[in-house]
């Protein structure tokens, strides 16, 4: 304890240990649901760390990119594909994760006060990983990466005045090419991470200010979770962490050994070819859901795309379009019939996003688009009733 | 004096804010260019093509700035059109889906385009006729040279389908 002295003195490491640890309390009453932004965490370090094996073979360079990937590291490099394996499932987990962790919040009204802060960074969060996602799904260079960034940065060819101009800036070619794959190879391995670690710093001290919240939504002292109704986050809370993570890190290796594929779209072992398009084109599943708001609009393309930008950003506003005075979906009857359609349209969402959009399987991505925006905007209408309610009860 | 002191610290803070404005500002504008595209890219000079080589029926493809230009020659069973049309037989279009930007392909027997990506399709003026996309294909800047064909250069036909809006 000597050097523990030594350091304290210095560092106070005792005080923050304190503050941040064993004498920060987490409410009893919170659920196994509560245990996913350790897990986001945990997968964002085994995506760290496969990431930089894949990279020290990795070759940024449009001739040399896809062999690098599917010869080097797949076949050359001694468990080369274990590490690939791993983040590719990774970067799919990843979203798994994140998708419960936001359910989650949403659920039990985490993102209202005083957790806006909290809900804000997690949201920026959630859209620095989805640039994360798409710059790294370029790097392999094969037809499906190719084309995923040609689409999508053709997307901003339709902002008014600037948008031509803007794309070939994006791409620093008429098309995606070698300076596309360059750029946007700093971004996944150097940029875009660096901005998680920051983001998730700020995320983690906001949640800390507060609190957690817990499945009744009712706050709770630190005096009240200290004694009884809370437990500290160190030791009590982790160790149960640890069990939920190694439980969950058996399902995450089993993905990686035995069911990889799910995550390595066939498509993307054949390399990019600039003038032919594969005849069936789709997002990596966790962008589906609002790949078909985009095409669901399928008579106007405009509308579309308003209504695609709209669907990736509007949950950022839930803290200002949910002002209810109850918290937790658990006392508030309606809007959990609301969550669970929400949640059935984003499955409904994510399943069409994968067929081909004609016929009846346009209209119903037409109709699951408007019910996808209807459970944001019948928010302010049930807050409205349920701020009477809460006021007349009393 | 007390006073000064506060005025004179603020007039510093102030100038000391634009300097760094100006820095911040230099930096932002150099970042900004490195993404512009390369001189070589930017150079990509015009590409010449010899049309007279397209069979009746048959559909070529030139490759200009790295983009499919379709050169068709159409047979009389295919949709006709005058405007959008070069020496009354050929559809010069780009290959560029005017909806996302996938890579049509040419359905022989249905004698249209049809995008893989959200199931666009163009008749063989290159006319939007069913799907997402907003508008025909594009016409690339194109000179006619007698038998060929210059890509990338404005030659008075081009101006001219220019003038009445058929190339965007
Ligand atoms: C890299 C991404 C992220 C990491 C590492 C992360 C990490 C964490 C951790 C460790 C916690 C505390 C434990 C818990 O309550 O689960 C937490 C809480 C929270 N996070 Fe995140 N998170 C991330 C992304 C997000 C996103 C995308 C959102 C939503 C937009 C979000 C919203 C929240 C909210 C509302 C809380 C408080 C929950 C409560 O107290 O009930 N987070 N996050
Ligand atoms: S890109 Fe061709 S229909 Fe969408």
């Amino acid at each position: 304890m000597k050097f523990m002295d030594w350091l304290d003195e210095r560092l106070a490491v005792r005080q923050l240990i304190k503050v941040m640890l064993t004498e920060y309390y987490v409410p009893k009453n919170i659920n196994f649901l509560w245990s996913f932004g350790v897990l986001v965490m945990l997968v964002f370090a085994i995506l760290v760390v496969s990431g930089i094996f894949v990279l020290m073979y990795y070759k940024p360079d449009a001739n040399l990119a896809f062999d690098s990937v599917n010869k080097t590291i797949m076949m050359d490099v001694e468990y080369g594909w274990l590490f690939r394996h791993t983040h590719a499932v990774g970067a799919s987990i990843m979203f798994l994760v994140l998708f419960v962790h936001m359910a989650r919040g949403i659920y039990y009204g985490s993102f209202k006060a005083p957790r806006e802060i909290v809900w804000i960074t997690g949201y920026i969060l959630f859209v620095l990983m989805s640039a994360t996602a798409f710059t790294g799904y370029l790097l392999p260079w094969g037809q499906m990466s190719y084309w995923a960034a040609q689409t999508i940065t053709t997307l901003f060819e339709k902002i008014p005045f600037i948008g031509p101009d803007l794309v070939i800036w994006i791409r620093g070619n008429y098309i995606v090419e070698d300076a596309t794959l360059t750029r946007f190879f700093a971004l996944h391995v150097v940029f875009l991470p660096l901005l998680l670690i920051v983001f998730t710093a700020i995320h983690l001290y906001a949640v800390r200010i507060p609190g957690s919240n817990n499945e009744d939504g009712i706050e709770l002292t630190k005096e009240e979770k200290k004694h009884g109704k809370g437990i500290p986050f160190w030791p009590v809370f982790m160790a149960k962490e640890f069990f939920v993570m190694s439980v969950f890190l058996i399902f995450f290796f089993y993905l990686v050994f035995y069911q990889y594929k799910f995550a390595m779209d066939p498509i993307n072992f054949t390399p990019a070819n600039y003038l032919q398009t594969p005849t069936h084109i789709y997002p990596e599943w966790y962008f589906l859901a609002f790949y078909e708001v985009l095409r669901g609009f399928f008579f106007s393309q405009n509308l579309g795309l308003i209504a695609f930008v709209l669907s990736m950003f509007i949950a950022a506003f839930l803290p200002w379009l949910d002002t209810s005075p109850i918290k937790s979906g658990k006392y508030r009857p309606i809007y959990k019939i609301l969550f669970w359609i929400f949640i059935a349209d984003f499955v409904f969402l994510t399943i069409l996003g994968k067929l081909p959009p004609t016929g009846l399987y346009a209209w119903l991505g037409f109709a699951g688009s408007l019910v996808f925006f209807a459970f944001f905007l019948a928010l302010p209408i049930l807050s409205k009733i349920e701020k009477k309610k809460v006021a007349g009860g009393r | 004096m007390a006073e000064e002191k506060v005025s004179r610290r603020d007039f510093l803070l102030y100038a000391m804010g634009a300097w760094a404005a100006v820095g911040v500002g230099g930096v932002l504008y150099g970042m900004y260019k490195t993404w512009e595209p390369l001189p070589e890219v930017k150079a990509q000079a015009t590409v010449t093509f010899d049309i007279s080589t397209v069979q009746p029926g048959e559909i070529k493809v030139a490759n200009w700035r790295g983009k499919p230009v379709f050169i068709l020659r159409r047979t009389p069973d295919m949709t006709q059109c005058k405007d959008r049309s070069i020496k009354d037989e050929y559809t010069v279009v780009l290959g560029i889906c005017t909806h996302l930007g996938c890579i049509p392909n040419w359905e022989a027997d249905k004698k249209i385009w049809h995008c893989p990506c959200h199931g666009g399709e163009y008749d063989a003026c290159g006319k939007n006729i069913f799907g997402p996309p907003p508008r025909p294909l594009d016409v690339p800047p194109f000179k006619i040279e007698g038998n060929n064909i210059v890509l990338g250069e404005e030659g008075p036909e081009y101006k001219q389908m220019k003038e009445k809006g058929l190339t965007a």
